[in-house]
Protein backbone atom coordinates (compact mmCIF):
# COMPACT_ATOMS: atom_id res chain seq x y z
CA UNK A 1 0.00 0.00 0.00
CA UNK A 2 2.89 2.26 0.87
CA UNK A 3 4.40 1.40 -2.48
CA UNK A 4 0.91 2.41 -4.41
CA UNK A 5 0.73 5.76 -2.33
CA UNK A 6 4.64 7.11 -3.35
CA UNK A 7 3.59 6.18 -7.27
CA UNK A 8 0.61 7.99 -6.77
CA UNK A 9 2.27 10.87 -5.33
CA UNK A 10 4.64 10.63 -8.48
CA UNK A 11 2.50 10.28 -10.99
CA UNK A 12 0.66 13.22 -9.53
CA UNK A 13 3.92 15.11 -9.60
CA UNK A 14 5.11 14.48 -12.96
CA UNK A 15 1.59 14.47 -14.76
CA UNK A 16 1.20 18.51 -13.84
CA UNK A 17 5.29 19.28 -15.17
CA UNK A 18 4.06 17.36 -18.10
CA UNK A 19 2.80 20.50 -19.72
CA UNK A 20 4.32 21.91 -22.38
CA UNK A 21 5.62 25.41 -21.69
CA UNK A 22 6.58 27.05 -18.71
CA UNK A 23 3.94 26.54 -16.08
CA UNK A 24 4.25 29.93 -14.44
CA UNK A 25 3.68 31.24 -17.68
CA UNK A 26 0.89 29.18 -18.27
CA UNK A 27 -0.60 30.07 -14.87
CA UNK A 28 0.39 33.90 -14.90
CA UNK A 29 -1.85 33.71 -18.61
CA UNK A 30 -0.83 36.00 -21.48
CA UNK A 31 -0.78 39.37 -19.65
CA UNK A 32 2.18 38.61 -17.56
CA UNK A 33 5.53 40.12 -17.68
CA UNK A 34 8.86 38.19 -17.85
CA UNK A 35 9.63 39.56 -14.18
CA UNK A 36 6.22 37.55 -12.72
CA UNK A 37 7.32 34.72 -14.37
CA UNK A 38 11.05 34.60 -12.99
CA UNK A 39 8.88 35.99 -9.35
CA UNK A 40 6.57 32.75 -9.34
CA UNK A 41 8.83 30.19 -10.47
CA UNK A 42 10.75 31.10 -7.94
CA UNK A 43 8.41 31.22 -5.15
CA UNK A 44 6.69 27.49 -6.28
CA UNK A 45 10.53 26.43 -6.03
CA UNK A 46 10.18 25.94 -10.25
CA UNK A 47 13.70 27.04 -11.14
CA UNK A 48 15.47 24.17 -8.80
CA UNK A 49 16.57 21.05 -9.97
CA UNK A 50 13.69 18.73 -10.76
CA UNK A 51 14.98 16.15 -8.29
CA UNK A 52 15.16 18.58 -5.55
CA UNK A 53 11.11 20.03 -6.42
CA UNK A 54 10.39 16.13 -6.12
CA UNK A 55 12.19 15.22 -3.08
CA UNK A 56 10.38 18.51 -1.45
CA UNK A 57 7.36 17.86 -2.67
CA UNK A 58 7.59 14.28 -1.58
CA UNK A 59 8.89 15.26 2.35
CA UNK A 60 5.98 18.10 1.70
CA UNK A 61 2.94 15.74 0.81
CA UNK A 62 4.16 13.58 3.86
CA UNK A 63 3.47 15.95 6.48
CA UNK A 64 0.61 17.07 4.32
CA UNK A 65 1.56 19.92 2.79
CA UNK A 66 0.66 19.83 -0.86
CA UNK A 67 1.84 23.13 -1.81
CA UNK A 68 0.11 26.43 -2.34
CA UNK A 69 -3.24 27.56 -4.58
CA UNK A 70 -1.94 30.10 -7.27
CA UNK A 71 -5.95 31.11 -7.58
CA UNK A 72 -6.70 31.51 -3.72
CA UNK A 73 -3.13 32.41 -2.75
CA UNK A 74 -3.89 29.41 0.41
CA UNK A 75 -2.28 25.95 1.00
CA UNK A 76 -4.17 23.76 -1.35
CA UNK A 77 -4.98 21.38 1.85
CA UNK A 78 -6.75 24.77 3.68
CA UNK A 79 -8.65 25.13 0.18
CA UNK A 80 -9.46 20.80 -0.08
CA UNK A 81 -10.56 21.13 2.83
CA UNK A 82 -13.32 23.87 2.62
CA UNK A 83 -14.97 22.05 -0.08
CA UNK A 84 -14.65 18.08 1.40
CA UNK A 85 -17.84 18.47 2.84
CA UNK A 86 -20.32 18.70 -0.01
CA UNK A 87 -18.09 16.26 -1.73
CA UNK A 88 -17.81 13.49 0.77
CA UNK A 89 -21.66 13.89 1.81
CA UNK A 90 -22.53 13.81 -1.96
CA UNK A 91 -20.51 10.25 -2.48
CA UNK A 92 -21.85 8.74 0.52
CA UNK A 93 -25.46 9.37 0.11
CA UNK A 94 -25.19 8.19 -3.17
CA UNK A 95 -23.48 5.24 -1.98
CA UNK A 96 -26.44 4.55 0.21
CA UNK A 97 -29.11 5.65 -2.10
CA UNK A 98 -27.43 2.67 -4.70
CA UNK A 99 -27.52 0.26 -2.20
CA UNK A 100 -30.87 0.68 -1.48
CA UNK A 101 -32.16 0.60 -4.83
CA UNK A 102 -29.57 -2.35 -5.81
CA UNK A 103 -29.06 -4.51 -3.23
CA UNK A 104 -32.61 -5.89 -2.22
CA UNK A 105 -33.63 -5.78 -6.37
CA UNK A 106 -30.88 -8.18 -7.01
CA UNK A 107 -31.31 -10.20 -4.87
CA UNK A 108 -35.12 -10.19 -6.05
CA UNK A 109 -33.73 -11.06 -9.12
CA UNK A 110 -31.49 -13.98 -8.58
CA UNK A 111 -34.08 -15.36 -6.35
CA UNK A 112 -36.88 -15.14 -9.26
CA UNK A 113 -34.11 -15.78 -12.08
CA UNK A 114 -35.58 -15.49 -15.55
CA UNK A 115 -38.57 -13.98 -14.40
CA UNK A 116 -40.13 -10.63 -15.61
CA UNK A 117 -39.14 -9.16 -12.96
CA UNK A 118 -35.55 -10.16 -13.42
CA UNK A 119 -35.58 -9.32 -17.06
CA UNK A 120 -36.99 -5.88 -16.26
CA UNK A 121 -34.68 -4.97 -13.61
CA UNK A 122 -31.82 -6.61 -15.68
CA UNK A 123 -32.61 -3.73 -18.88
CA UNK A 124 -33.46 -1.10 -16.68
CA UNK A 125 -30.29 -1.19 -14.88
CA UNK A 126 -28.79 -1.14 -18.43
CA UNK A 127 -30.27 0.93 -19.71
CA UNK A 128 -29.45 3.39 -16.41
CA UNK A 129 -25.30 2.88 -17.08
CA UNK A 130 -25.73 4.24 -20.67
CA UNK A 131 -27.17 7.30 -19.88
CA UNK A 132 -24.36 9.87 -18.91
CA UNK A 133 -25.17 11.27 -15.26
CA UNK A 134 -25.23 14.39 -16.01
CA UNK A 135 -27.91 14.12 -18.24
CA UNK A 136 -29.94 12.48 -16.13
CA UNK A 137 -29.13 14.99 -13.47
CA UNK A 138 -29.87 18.18 -15.81
CA UNK A 139 -33.10 16.33 -16.70
CA UNK A 140 -33.93 15.89 -12.98
CA UNK A 141 -33.38 19.24 -12.61
CA UNK A 142 -35.32 20.75 -15.22
CA UNK A 143 -38.19 18.91 -13.89
CA UNK A 144 -37.95 17.85 -10.46
CA UNK A 145 -36.28 20.94 -9.22
CA UNK A 146 -37.66 23.66 -11.64
CA UNK A 147 -40.84 22.35 -13.01
CA UNK A 148 -42.26 20.69 -9.78
CA UNK A 149 -40.05 22.61 -7.34
CA UNK A 150 -39.85 18.99 -4.98
CA UNK A 151 -36.39 19.80 -4.59
CA UNK A 152 -33.88 23.11 -4.54
CA UNK A 153 -32.85 23.31 -8.25
CA UNK A 154 -28.84 24.43 -7.28
CA UNK A 155 -26.12 25.27 -4.72
CA UNK A 156 -25.45 24.68 -1.68
CA UNK A 157 -27.28 27.29 0.77
CA UNK A 158 -25.28 30.21 2.13
CA UNK A 159 -22.45 30.55 4.64
CA UNK A 160 -25.43 31.11 7.41
CA UNK A 161 -26.97 27.98 6.43
CA UNK A 162 -27.47 25.33 9.29
CA UNK A 163 -26.18 21.54 8.32
CA UNK A 164 -29.20 20.12 7.71
CA UNK A 165 -30.83 22.82 5.82
CA UNK A 166 -27.80 22.19 3.42
CA UNK A 167 -28.42 18.33 3.20
CA UNK A 168 -31.97 19.51 1.84
CA UNK A 169 -29.65 20.39 -1.41
CA UNK A 170 -28.35 17.20 -1.64
CA UNK A 171 -31.40 14.77 -2.14
CA UNK A 172 -32.07 15.46 -5.77
CA UNK A 173 -27.87 15.23 -6.43
CA UNK A 174 -27.49 12.10 -4.28
CA UNK A 175 -30.69 10.41 -5.86
CA UNK A 176 -29.15 11.12 -9.66
CA UNK A 177 -25.69 9.47 -8.86
CA UNK A 178 -26.92 7.19 -6.62
CA UNK A 179 -29.32 5.56 -9.28
CA UNK A 180 -27.40 5.88 -12.43
CA UNK A 181 -24.51 4.11 -10.61
CA UNK A 182 -26.94 1.31 -8.77
CA UNK A 183 -26.29 -0.45 -11.96
CA UNK A 184 -22.96 -2.43 -10.87
CA UNK A 185 -24.27 -3.29 -7.95
CA UNK A 186 -27.27 -4.51 -9.07
CA UNK A 187 -25.28 -7.11 -12.01
CA UNK A 188 -22.77 -7.99 -8.72
CA UNK A 189 -25.66 -8.79 -6.35
CA UNK A 190 -27.81 -10.53 -8.51
CA UNK A 191 -24.91 -13.03 -9.75
CA UNK A 192 -23.38 -13.21 -6.79
CA UNK A 193 -26.86 -14.40 -5.33
CA UNK A 194 -27.39 -16.74 -8.39
CA UNK A 195 -24.14 -18.56 -7.56
CA UNK A 196 -24.61 -19.34 -4.06
CA UNK A 197 -28.36 -20.07 -4.45
CA UNK A 198 -27.52 -22.98 -5.81
CA UNK A 199 -25.38 -24.26 -3.32
CA UNK A 200 -25.94 -27.65 -1.41
CA UNK A 201 -25.71 -25.66 1.74
CA UNK A 202 -29.40 -23.77 0.80
CA UNK A 203 -30.81 -27.22 -0.37
CA UNK A 204 -29.88 -28.47 2.96
CA UNK A 205 -31.34 -25.45 4.41
CA UNK A 206 -34.43 -25.70 2.56
CA UNK A 207 -35.00 -29.00 3.17
CA UNK A 208 -34.70 -28.73 7.19
CA UNK A 209 -37.82 -27.04 6.54
CA UNK A 210 -36.03 -23.16 7.02
CA UNK A 211 -38.58 -20.32 6.36
CA UNK A 212 -37.47 -19.08 2.62
CA UNK A 213 -36.98 -15.34 4.14
CA UNK A 214 -34.45 -17.20 6.44
CA UNK A 215 -32.68 -18.87 3.65
CA UNK A 216 -32.25 -15.95 1.43
CA UNK A 217 -31.28 -13.20 3.46
CA UNK A 218 -29.03 -15.19 5.87
CA UNK A 219 -27.38 -18.64 4.77
CA UNK A 220 -27.21 -17.34 0.81
CA UNK A 221 -26.68 -13.22 1.22
CA UNK A 222 -24.01 -13.83 3.67
CA UNK A 223 -22.14 -15.61 1.18
CA UNK A 224 -22.57 -13.99 -1.66
CA UNK A 225 -21.47 -10.41 0.33
CA UNK A 226 -17.87 -10.55 -0.15
CA UNK A 227 -18.19 -10.19 -3.98
CA UNK A 228 -20.92 -7.37 -3.15
CA UNK A 229 -18.21 -5.53 -1.01
CA UNK A 230 -15.93 -5.39 -3.62
CA UNK A 231 -18.29 -4.10 -6.16
CA UNK A 232 -19.73 -1.63 -3.44
CA UNK A 233 -15.70 -0.47 -3.60
CA UNK A 234 -15.53 0.11 -7.29
CA UNK A 235 -19.11 1.77 -7.07
CA UNK A 236 -16.86 4.44 -4.88
CA UNK A 237 -14.47 5.44 -7.00
CA UNK A 238 -17.05 5.24 -10.08
CA UNK A 239 -19.21 8.20 -7.27
CA UNK A 240 -16.29 10.13 -7.07
CA UNK A 241 -15.86 10.63 -10.70
CA UNK A 242 -19.30 11.20 -11.03
CA UNK A 243 -19.44 13.61 -7.98
CA UNK A 244 -17.30 15.80 -10.29
CA UNK A 245 -20.15 16.12 -12.89
CA UNK A 246 -22.98 16.05 -10.62
CA UNK A 247 -21.56 18.79 -8.64
CA UNK A 248 -21.09 20.79 -11.79
CA UNK A 249 -24.82 20.62 -13.01
CA UNK A 250 -26.36 21.20 -9.10
CA UNK A 251 -23.84 24.23 -8.94
CA UNK A 252 -22.73 22.36 -5.90
CA UNK A 253 -19.46 23.86 -4.26
CA UNK A 254 -17.32 20.73 -3.75
CA UNK A 255 -14.01 19.19 -4.56
CA UNK A 256 -15.35 18.31 -8.02
CA UNK A 257 -16.61 21.77 -8.63
CA UNK A 258 -13.03 23.07 -7.53
CA UNK A 259 -11.20 20.69 -9.73
CA UNK A 260 -12.68 21.88 -12.49
CA UNK A 261 -12.28 25.47 -11.80
CA UNK A 262 -8.51 24.78 -11.22
CA UNK A 263 -8.39 23.26 -14.68
CA UNK A 264 -9.83 26.38 -16.65
CA UNK A 265 -7.68 29.04 -14.10
CA UNK A 266 -4.63 26.35 -14.91
CA UNK A 267 -4.29 26.45 -10.87
CA UNK A 268 -2.12 23.38 -11.41
CA UNK A 269 -0.75 23.02 -7.34
CA UNK A 270 -4.79 22.80 -7.07
CA UNK A 271 -5.16 19.71 -9.63
CA UNK A 272 -2.69 17.77 -8.29
CA UNK A 273 -3.45 18.12 -4.96
CA UNK A 274 -6.87 16.94 -5.67
CA UNK A 275 -5.51 13.47 -7.75
CA UNK A 276 -3.87 13.02 -4.53
CA UNK A 277 -6.68 13.64 -1.74
CA UNK A 278 -9.03 11.07 -4.24
CA UNK A 279 -6.52 8.37 -5.45
CA UNK A 280 -5.36 7.86 -1.77
CA UNK A 281 -8.98 8.49 -0.77
CA UNK A 282 -9.59 5.04 -2.60
CA UNK A 283 -6.76 3.08 -1.69
CA UNK A 284 -8.15 3.79 1.79
CA UNK A 285 -11.46 2.27 0.85
CA UNK A 286 -10.11 -0.85 -0.70
CA UNK A 287 -8.29 -0.71 2.64
CA UNK A 288 -11.39 -0.77 4.48
CA UNK A 289 -13.08 -2.87 1.87
CA UNK A 290 -10.73 -5.93 2.66
CA UNK A 291 -11.13 -5.78 5.98
CA UNK A 292 -15.05 -6.23 5.92
CA UNK A 293 -13.91 -9.20 4.12
CA UNK A 294 -12.70 -10.14 7.51
CA UNK A 295 -16.27 -9.08 9.37
CA UNK A 296 -18.44 -11.10 6.60
CA UNK A 297 -16.01 -14.08 6.16
CA UNK A 298 -14.72 -15.82 9.00
CA UNK A 299 -12.49 -17.65 6.88
CA UNK A 300 -10.70 -14.91 5.31
CA UNK A 301 -7.31 -14.65 7.69
CA UNK A 302 -4.54 -12.07 6.48
CA UNK B 1 -5.05 -21.41 -30.77
CA UNK B 2 -7.73 -20.23 -32.84
CA UNK B 3 -10.20 -22.58 -32.04
CA UNK B 4 -9.91 -20.32 -28.37
CA UNK B 5 -11.35 -17.62 -30.22
CA UNK B 6 -13.46 -18.31 -33.22
CA UNK B 7 -15.35 -21.50 -31.23
CA UNK B 8 -16.76 -24.22 -32.74
CA UNK B 9 -19.64 -22.46 -34.16
CA UNK B 10 -18.02 -18.49 -34.58
CA UNK B 11 -18.66 -15.93 -32.36
CA UNK B 12 -20.50 -13.67 -34.46
CA UNK B 13 -23.16 -16.78 -35.35
CA UNK B 14 -23.19 -17.01 -31.35
CA UNK B 15 -23.38 -13.16 -30.73
CA UNK B 16 -26.42 -13.53 -33.89
CA UNK B 17 -28.24 -15.97 -31.95
CA UNK B 18 -28.78 -13.87 -29.06
CA UNK B 19 -31.79 -11.98 -29.73
CA UNK B 20 -30.72 -8.63 -27.63
CA UNK B 21 -27.33 -8.54 -28.96
CA UNK B 22 -28.33 -8.89 -32.59
CA UNK B 23 -30.43 -5.85 -32.42
CA UNK B 24 -28.13 -4.27 -30.35
CA UNK B 25 -25.50 -4.96 -33.02
CA UNK B 26 -27.54 -3.99 -35.79
CA UNK B 27 -28.81 -0.79 -34.12
CA UNK B 28 -24.78 0.07 -33.97
CA UNK B 29 -23.88 -0.73 -36.98
CA UNK B 30 -26.77 1.44 -38.32
CA UNK B 31 -25.44 4.63 -36.33
CA UNK B 32 -21.85 4.25 -37.69
CA UNK B 33 -23.72 4.03 -41.11
CA UNK B 34 -25.73 6.90 -40.63
CA UNK B 35 -22.74 9.15 -39.12
CA UNK B 36 -20.21 7.82 -41.83
CA UNK B 37 -21.88 9.20 -44.46
CA UNK B 38 -23.51 12.38 -42.56
CA UNK B 39 -22.33 14.26 -45.83
CA UNK B 40 -24.98 12.64 -47.80
CA UNK B 41 -27.71 12.79 -45.66
CA UNK B 42 -27.76 15.90 -43.30
CA UNK B 43 -30.45 18.16 -44.64
CA UNK B 44 -28.09 21.32 -44.40
CA UNK B 45 -24.47 22.18 -43.39
CA UNK B 46 -23.56 21.70 -39.26
CA UNK B 47 -22.34 25.05 -39.26
CA UNK B 48 -24.77 27.12 -41.58
CA UNK B 49 -26.57 29.77 -39.19
CA UNK B 50 -29.70 31.07 -39.06
CA UNK B 51 -29.92 33.30 -36.61
CA UNK B 52 -33.52 34.30 -37.34
CA UNK B 53 -34.78 30.71 -37.04
CA UNK B 54 -32.34 30.32 -33.59
CA UNK B 55 -34.32 27.70 -31.17
CA UNK B 56 -37.02 26.79 -33.68
CA UNK B 57 -39.11 23.45 -32.22
CA UNK B 58 -38.80 19.93 -34.15
CA UNK B 59 -41.21 20.54 -37.26
CA UNK B 60 -40.98 20.92 -40.87
CA UNK B 61 -38.23 23.45 -41.33
CA UNK B 62 -35.75 21.59 -38.63
CA UNK B 63 -36.34 17.87 -38.04
CA UNK B 64 -34.90 17.81 -34.62
CA UNK B 65 -35.05 21.96 -34.41
CA UNK B 66 -32.48 24.90 -34.54
CA UNK B 67 -30.10 25.85 -32.05
CA UNK B 68 -28.97 29.27 -30.07
CA UNK B 69 -27.58 29.69 -33.58
CA UNK B 70 -29.88 28.81 -35.88
CA UNK B 71 -28.15 25.67 -36.71
CA UNK B 72 -29.55 22.39 -37.54
CA UNK B 73 -29.62 20.17 -35.03
CA UNK B 74 -30.23 16.63 -36.53
CA UNK B 75 -27.16 17.85 -39.12
CA UNK B 76 -24.79 18.47 -35.96
CA UNK B 77 -25.98 15.36 -34.29
CA UNK B 78 -24.94 13.35 -37.19
CA UNK B 79 -21.41 15.24 -37.02
CA UNK B 80 -21.19 15.08 -34.01
CA UNK B 81 -21.11 11.75 -33.56
CA UNK B 82 -18.67 11.49 -35.89
CA UNK B 83 -16.10 12.96 -33.27
CA UNK B 84 -17.52 11.61 -30.27
CA UNK B 85 -17.14 7.68 -32.06
CA UNK B 86 -14.33 8.31 -33.53
CA UNK B 87 -13.32 8.71 -30.39
CA UNK B 88 -14.27 6.05 -28.44
CA UNK B 89 -12.97 3.94 -30.94
CA UNK B 90 -9.43 5.34 -30.92
CA UNK B 91 -9.63 4.74 -27.43
CA UNK B 92 -10.83 1.57 -27.43
CA UNK B 93 -7.73 0.29 -30.21
CA UNK B 94 -4.94 2.87 -28.52
CA UNK B 95 -5.56 1.29 -24.64
CA UNK B 96 -5.86 -1.86 -26.13
CA UNK B 97 -2.44 -1.59 -28.06
CA UNK B 98 -0.21 -0.17 -25.14
CA UNK B 99 -2.77 -2.73 -22.58
CA UNK B 100 -1.58 -5.41 -24.23
CA UNK B 101 2.11 -4.47 -23.86
CA UNK B 102 2.53 -3.62 -20.92
CA UNK B 103 0.66 -6.52 -19.50
CA UNK B 104 2.55 -9.28 -21.27
CA UNK B 105 5.45 -7.47 -20.31
CA UNK B 106 4.47 -7.74 -16.51
CA UNK B 107 2.70 -11.12 -16.70
CA UNK B 108 5.88 -12.77 -18.68
CA UNK B 109 8.48 -11.50 -16.96
CA UNK B 110 8.72 -11.96 -13.53
CA UNK B 111 10.92 -9.52 -12.42
CA UNK B 112 8.93 -6.84 -13.66
CA UNK B 113 5.75 -7.52 -12.74
CA UNK B 114 6.49 -6.32 -9.14
CA UNK B 115 6.52 -2.43 -10.11
CA UNK B 116 4.55 -2.90 -13.21
CA UNK B 117 1.61 -3.62 -10.95
CA UNK B 118 2.25 -1.17 -8.45
CA UNK B 119 2.06 1.59 -10.91
CA UNK B 120 -0.72 0.05 -12.39
CA UNK B 121 -2.69 -0.11 -9.46
CA UNK B 122 -1.88 3.81 -8.74
CA UNK B 123 -2.62 4.69 -11.74
CA UNK B 124 -6.08 2.79 -10.98
CA UNK B 125 -6.57 4.48 -7.70
CA UNK B 126 -7.30 8.01 -9.95
CA UNK B 127 -11.54 8.13 -10.79
CA UNK B 128 -11.52 8.36 -14.73
CA UNK B 129 -12.86 11.56 -14.82
CA UNK B 130 -10.78 13.12 -12.47
CA UNK B 131 -7.61 11.66 -14.42
CA UNK B 132 -8.94 12.77 -17.84
CA UNK B 133 -9.81 15.84 -16.98
CA UNK B 134 -6.01 16.99 -15.54
CA UNK B 135 -4.60 15.56 -18.50
CA UNK B 136 -6.42 17.28 -21.02
CA UNK B 137 -5.64 20.25 -19.09
CA UNK B 138 -2.26 19.90 -19.36
CA UNK B 139 -2.59 18.24 -23.09
CA UNK B 140 -5.01 20.65 -24.36
CA UNK B 141 -8.34 20.01 -25.48
CA UNK B 142 -8.14 18.59 -28.87
CA UNK B 143 -9.58 15.36 -30.36
CA UNK B 144 -5.88 13.74 -30.56
CA UNK B 145 -5.35 14.63 -26.68
CA UNK B 146 -9.02 13.84 -25.26
CA UNK B 147 -7.98 10.21 -27.45
CA UNK B 148 -4.42 10.33 -25.65
CA UNK B 149 -5.67 11.47 -22.26
CA UNK B 150 -8.74 8.68 -22.41
CA UNK B 151 -6.16 5.99 -23.82
CA UNK B 152 -3.95 6.76 -20.35
CA UNK B 153 -6.76 6.30 -18.05
CA UNK B 154 -8.29 3.27 -19.61
CA UNK B 155 -4.35 1.13 -20.83
CA UNK B 156 -3.92 0.00 -16.93
CA UNK B 157 -7.43 -1.55 -17.38
CA UNK B 158 -6.17 -3.40 -20.32
CA UNK B 159 -2.91 -4.21 -19.09
CA UNK B 160 -4.78 -5.41 -15.58
CA UNK B 161 -6.47 -8.26 -17.74
CA UNK B 162 -3.61 -9.50 -19.82
CA UNK B 163 -1.06 -9.85 -17.38
CA UNK B 164 -3.78 -11.46 -14.99
CA UNK B 165 -4.23 -14.05 -17.88
CA UNK B 166 -0.70 -14.18 -19.23
CA UNK B 167 0.43 -15.61 -15.24
CA UNK B 168 -2.12 -18.01 -15.91
CA UNK B 169 -1.25 -18.92 -19.75
CA UNK B 170 2.79 -19.03 -18.97
CA UNK B 171 2.04 -21.54 -16.64
CA UNK B 172 0.63 -24.46 -19.01
CA UNK B 173 2.27 -27.07 -20.22
CA UNK B 174 2.19 -26.35 -24.10
CA UNK B 175 3.94 -22.98 -23.21
CA UNK B 176 6.46 -24.64 -20.92
CA UNK B 177 6.46 -27.39 -23.96
CA UNK B 178 7.06 -24.52 -26.50
CA UNK B 179 10.13 -23.13 -24.08
CA UNK B 180 11.64 -26.41 -24.12
CA UNK B 181 11.80 -26.83 -28.06
CA UNK B 182 13.74 -23.55 -28.40
CA UNK B 183 10.80 -21.00 -28.90
CA UNK B 184 11.99 -17.50 -29.40
CA UNK B 185 10.40 -15.09 -26.81
CA UNK B 186 8.71 -12.99 -28.86
CA UNK B 187 7.30 -15.88 -30.68
CA UNK B 188 5.70 -17.46 -27.71
CA UNK B 189 4.57 -14.58 -26.24
CA UNK B 190 2.54 -13.76 -29.79
CA UNK B 191 1.66 -16.98 -30.53
CA UNK B 192 1.17 -18.99 -27.73
CA UNK B 193 0.06 -15.81 -24.74
CA UNK B 194 -1.68 -13.71 -26.41
CA UNK B 195 -4.06 -15.42 -28.74
CA UNK B 196 -5.25 -16.96 -25.59
CA UNK B 197 -5.59 -13.72 -23.96
CA UNK B 198 -7.47 -12.15 -26.86
CA UNK B 199 -11.34 -12.81 -26.15
CA UNK B 200 -11.29 -10.84 -22.54
CA UNK B 201 -9.26 -8.34 -24.39
CA UNK B 202 -12.21 -7.83 -26.80
CA UNK B 203 -14.53 -8.09 -24.47
CA UNK B 204 -12.98 -4.82 -22.58
CA UNK B 205 -12.14 -3.22 -25.79
CA UNK B 206 -15.67 -3.05 -26.05
CA UNK B 207 -16.51 -1.73 -22.60
CA UNK B 208 -13.83 0.76 -22.90
CA UNK B 209 -15.40 2.27 -26.30
CA UNK B 210 -18.54 2.67 -23.99
CA UNK B 211 -16.57 4.12 -21.15
CA UNK B 212 -14.99 6.84 -23.48
CA UNK B 213 -17.76 7.85 -25.12
CA UNK B 214 -19.39 9.00 -21.60
CA UNK B 215 -16.59 10.26 -20.61
CA UNK B 216 -15.98 12.09 -23.90
CA UNK B 217 -19.60 13.31 -22.57
CA UNK B 218 -18.74 14.13 -19.33
CA UNK B 219 -15.44 16.19 -20.26
CA UNK B 220 -17.30 18.28 -23.00
CA UNK B 221 -19.86 18.95 -20.62
CA UNK B 222 -17.10 20.01 -18.04
CA UNK B 223 -15.92 22.61 -20.77
CA UNK B 224 -12.58 20.66 -20.52
CA UNK B 225 -12.81 18.60 -23.72
CA UNK B 226 -12.87 18.62 -27.15
CA UNK B 227 -12.27 22.19 -28.80
CA UNK B 228 -16.21 23.46 -27.99
CA UNK B 229 -15.77 24.84 -31.97
CA UNK B 230 -15.62 20.86 -33.11
CA UNK B 231 -19.48 19.44 -32.23
CA UNK B 232 -19.23 16.61 -30.17
CA UNK B 233 -22.43 15.03 -28.90
CA UNK B 234 -21.09 15.83 -25.21
CA UNK B 235 -20.21 19.88 -26.12
CA UNK B 236 -24.08 20.09 -27.96
CA UNK B 237 -25.53 18.75 -24.39
CA UNK B 238 -23.16 21.47 -22.73
CA UNK B 239 -24.37 24.58 -25.28
CA UNK B 240 -27.89 23.49 -24.70
CA UNK B 241 -27.63 23.82 -21.01
CA UNK B 242 -28.23 27.47 -21.37
CA UNK B 243 -31.63 27.00 -23.08
CA UNK B 244 -32.70 24.24 -21.08
CA UNK B 245 -36.03 25.86 -20.20
CA UNK B 246 -36.64 27.39 -23.67
CA UNK B 247 -35.47 24.48 -25.90
CA UNK B 248 -35.23 21.13 -23.97
CA UNK B 249 -34.95 19.68 -26.99
CA UNK B 250 -31.42 20.77 -27.73
CA UNK B 251 -30.02 18.53 -24.56
CA UNK B 252 -32.62 15.71 -25.63
CA UNK B 253 -31.62 14.38 -28.84
CA UNK B 254 -28.14 14.29 -28.16
CA UNK B 255 -28.16 12.77 -24.77
CA UNK B 256 -30.79 9.88 -26.59
CA UNK B 257 -27.99 9.77 -29.11
CA UNK B 258 -25.31 8.74 -26.69
CA UNK B 259 -27.65 6.44 -24.64
CA UNK B 260 -28.46 4.67 -27.49
CA UNK B 261 -25.51 4.48 -28.98
CA UNK B 262 -23.62 3.21 -25.43
CA UNK B 263 -26.63 0.79 -24.74
CA UNK B 264 -26.29 -1.36 -27.72
CA UNK B 265 -22.66 -0.99 -27.42
CA UNK B 266 -22.88 -2.25 -23.96
CA UNK B 267 -25.07 -5.27 -25.20
CA UNK B 268 -22.44 -6.40 -28.18
CA UNK B 269 -20.55 -6.28 -25.02
CA UNK B 270 -22.45 -8.49 -22.78
CA UNK B 271 -22.77 -10.40 -26.12
CA UNK B 272 -19.62 -11.08 -27.10
CA UNK B 273 -18.41 -12.11 -23.26
CA UNK B 274 -21.01 -14.46 -23.08
CA UNK B 275 -20.30 -16.09 -26.55
CA UNK B 276 -16.40 -16.04 -25.79
CA UNK B 277 -16.60 -17.32 -22.57
CA UNK B 278 -19.68 -20.11 -21.92
CA UNK B 279 -18.75 -20.08 -18.86
CA UNK B 280 -19.44 -16.76 -17.57
CA UNK B 281 -22.30 -17.09 -19.93
CA UNK B 282 -24.20 -19.51 -17.67
CA UNK B 283 -23.91 -17.31 -14.56
CA UNK B 284 -24.83 -14.17 -15.72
Amino acid sequence: MGAVVLIVLTIAFFIVRLAPGDPAALMLGPDATPEDAVALRERLGLDRPIFVQYATFITGAVRGDLGQSIFFNQPVTQVLKARAEPTVLLSLFSLIVALLVAVPIGIYSAYRHGSFFDQAAISTAMLAASVPSFWTGLMAQRWLATEYGWFPASGYGGPDTVFLDRIEYLILPSLVLGIVNSALILRFTRASMLDVLGEDYIRTARSKGMSEFRVVLRHALRNAGIPIITVVGLTFALLVSGAVVTERVFNIPGMGNLVVNAVLRRDYPVIQGTLIVVANLYVIINLITDLLYLVVDKRVRF
Amino acid sequence: MAGALYGERGVLALLLARRSSALALGFFLLVLLLVAIAPLIAPADPSAMAVRQRLTPPGDLFPLGADAFGRDVLSRLLYAGRVSLMIGAGVAVVSSLFGILIGLIAGFFRSLDGPVSRIIDAMMAFPDILLAISLVAILGGSMVNVIIALSIVYTPRIARIVRASTLVIRELPYVEAARALGSPTHYMLTHHVLLNVLSPIIVQATFIFVYSMLAEAGLSFLGVGVDPSTPTWGTMINEGRQYIDQAPFLILFPGLAISFSVLSLQLVGDGLRDALDPRIARQM
